[in-house]
């Protein structure tokens, strides 16, 4: 092949495969991952140095599977070592033993039958050799339900899904969230043990799990993106290449699933927030807000990706919740300048998507479209019955200022967005707000 | 997951003087106390960083305007008690939880082996993340 990607991406698109393919010839997640990330660290090791090798992928299993092997023979190395600590001790005298050799127990007997991992009822497979790339494909899938299964934390499912399904390693992700390389080792490792514990078997969840099964897992990928975007204002750029993970995740997820609206809408969110990004920091990576985007810098070829994947999204079913945010990126995205946006059609969107969600955060967005719309005033009225659901929250305070701010009220805009610098936890945002305060001062006093 | 600061500062709490004046197993047991904690905040995931800091009267005060050499003073003028001693950067789910595990900093043991119930500040840390829904409005 002339048209080699670089190794790293080839590791990463390997990694969930090599798995799969390992889970169902040993069972267990917990041992099969360690190995698979051991065979990942060894090649990105060695390649380097030897050439990627022909057969990458065999390579990879090769590997893995031999530390899988030397890992059961020590277990089961330790296992004779504890049975004939136990067979030197008297035999006991109840004659229900004497059947065993060498005074052995019951319990010392069991536990070397029982064998180095939970066997799947999966086994019985063969070697991955000949398999082909469905088979591949549906490993794939599976494993990012287990990853994103409703019994773990979102923390946890965030980070074992980064290492089982995106083939980071602990390091990387350690580094994207801002913790020590051991803490993260312990939350994947505390991750593996909770699925372990809760009997979640290798297989594609049934009928009737698998709606919510799915939500799990669009949620997870987005809370991937939203880390990796949101940090875009700072400049951890290791932290930006997250919302390429979580974009490369869901494009996987939309090509095993076409048909499936909520999957091709949140691509399809994500894409055209995406092609956002180098319009939304400053020169000094101060926050720049949608309205004064200098929006020659959009990814055009993103936004045109994203509005056609949400209008098909739209026409897949009953409208969700992330295929009617991506539509309104959407519209965001086809606007070339900000008075060209269609506020009426946001209006409207954020309306059915506030029905749908009841989100407060939504009819705070909703208040601002429909300022576009109707006016400062009409926003301000529909910010009025949150004063008791987002009672001193920051978020009600900066839409509140800014709508203050467009209606002309200075001193009002400005005690509103000192409240919410006051209150933000966001480093970016807080800068922001104080920003729009000292220029309302500027001009209205 | 979210980022809090436990500070604790040279305030004993319920006890009285130094920990020169202790039994040394007493000292013992509120160093092992406090190794303990944080294994099992590393085990658990949640530990994110901390140190313990320099004994205050060897801290230094520096004033600059960024031309002239700087102005470089003998420690703050706080009061011994109120020094800095440490920190511990936690990552957790909740401020509840932040709180639980700056409860069990404060019941270390001190003499006796009675728990001192020192006073932990717990700060959140902001984030250089901003949030999505900027963008929209």
């Amino acid at each position: 092949m002339s048209d080699h990607p670089g190794f790293e991406d080839l590791l990463r698109e390997l990694a969930p495969q090599v798995l799969g393919v390992i889970m169902r010839r040993f069972g267990g997640l917990d041992a099969a991952e360690d190995a698979v990330q051991e065979a990942l660290i060894a090649a990105a090791r060695t390649w380097p140095g030897d050439g990627v090798p022909g057969n990458p992928r065999g390579w990879l299993l090769q590997t893995a599977t031999r530390r899988m092997t030397d890992q059961i023979r020590s277990d089961q190395a330790r296992r004779r070592r504890e049975a004939r600590a136990v067979a030197a001790e008297p035999p006991p005298a109840d004659p229900g033993l004497a059947g065993f050799p060498g005074g052995m127990t019951a319990a010392g007997l069991a536990s070397m039958i029982g064998g180095a991992a939970g066997r799947d009822d999966t086994l019985g497979r063969t070697d991955g050799a000949g398999r082909d790339d469905t088979l591949d494909r549906d490993d794939t899938l599976i494993l990012l339900f287990m990853c994103c299964h409703p019994v773990l934390t979102p923390a946890s499912a965030i980070a074992l899904t980064l290492r089982a399904v995106g083939g980071l390693t602990t390091a990387e992700i350690a580094s994207a969230f801002l913790v020590p390389e051991a803490t993260m080792a312990q939350r994947i490792s505390r991750a593996k043990q909770r699925i372990k514990a809760s009997g979640v078997r290798f297989r594609m969840p049934g009928d009737e799990d698998r709606e919510e099964r799915l939500r799990s897992v669009l949620h997870v990928l987005y809370l991937i993106f939203n880390e990796g975007y949101a940090s875009s204002a700072g400049t951890r750029l290791h932290r930006q290449d997250l919302s390429g993970e979580a974009i490369r995740l869901t494009r996987m997820l939309h090509a095993l699933l076409p048909g499936d609206g909520p999957v091709a809408g949140l691509l399809a969110l994500m894409l055209l927030t995406e092609a956002r990004r180098p319009a939304r920091t400053g020169p000094e990576g101060e926050l720049v807000p949608l309205a004064e985007q200098d929006r020659a810098r959009w990814d055009r070829a993103l936004i045109e990706e994203g509005v056609a994947l949400a209008v098909a999204a739209m026409s897949q079913g009953p409208a969700g919740d992330y295929q009617l945010q991506a539509a309104i990126a959407a519209l965001h995205g086809e606007a070339a300048r900000a008075e060209d946006t269609d506020w009426p059609q946001i209006l409207a969107l954020y309306g059915l998507l506030e029905r749908l969600t009841g989100n407060p955060m939504v009819t705070l967005n909703r208040a601002v479209a429909a300022a576009m719309v109707h006016g400062a005033a009409a926003g301000l009225d529909l910010l009025r019955p949150l004063d008791e659901r987002l009672a001193g929250h920051y978020r009600l305070d900066a839409v509140r200022a800014h709508l203050l701010d467009m209606l002309g009220d200075g001193d009002a805009a400005i005690a509103h967005y000192r409240a919410a610098a006051h209150g933000t936890m966001s480093i970016p945002e807080r800068n922001y707000l104080i920003t729009k305060a000292a220029r309302v001062n500027r001009e209205f006093r | 997951m979210t980022r809090f600061l436990l500070l604790v500062n040279y305030d004993n709490g319920q006890c009285e003087g130094d920990m020169q004046s202790w039994d040394p197993a007493d000292v013992k047991a509120h160093m092992a106390y406090y190794e303990a904690l944080n294994r099992e905040l590393e085990e658990s995931g949640e530990l994110a960083g901390g140190a313990a800091l320099a004994w205050g009267d060897q801290a230094k005060i520096v004033r600059g305007d960024g031309k002239a050499a700087p102005v470089v003073t003998d420690g703050p003028y706080a009061e011994a008690k109120e020094q800095l001693a440490g920190f511990t950067v936690v990552d957790v789910e909740s401020v509840e939880r932040a709180i639980e595990i700056a409860a069990r900093q404060s019941a270390v043991p001190g003499p006796g082996g009675v728990p001192i119930m020192q006073p932990i500040e717990v700060r959140q840390v902001m984030d250089d993340a901003a949030e999505l829904g900027i963008d929209l409005s």
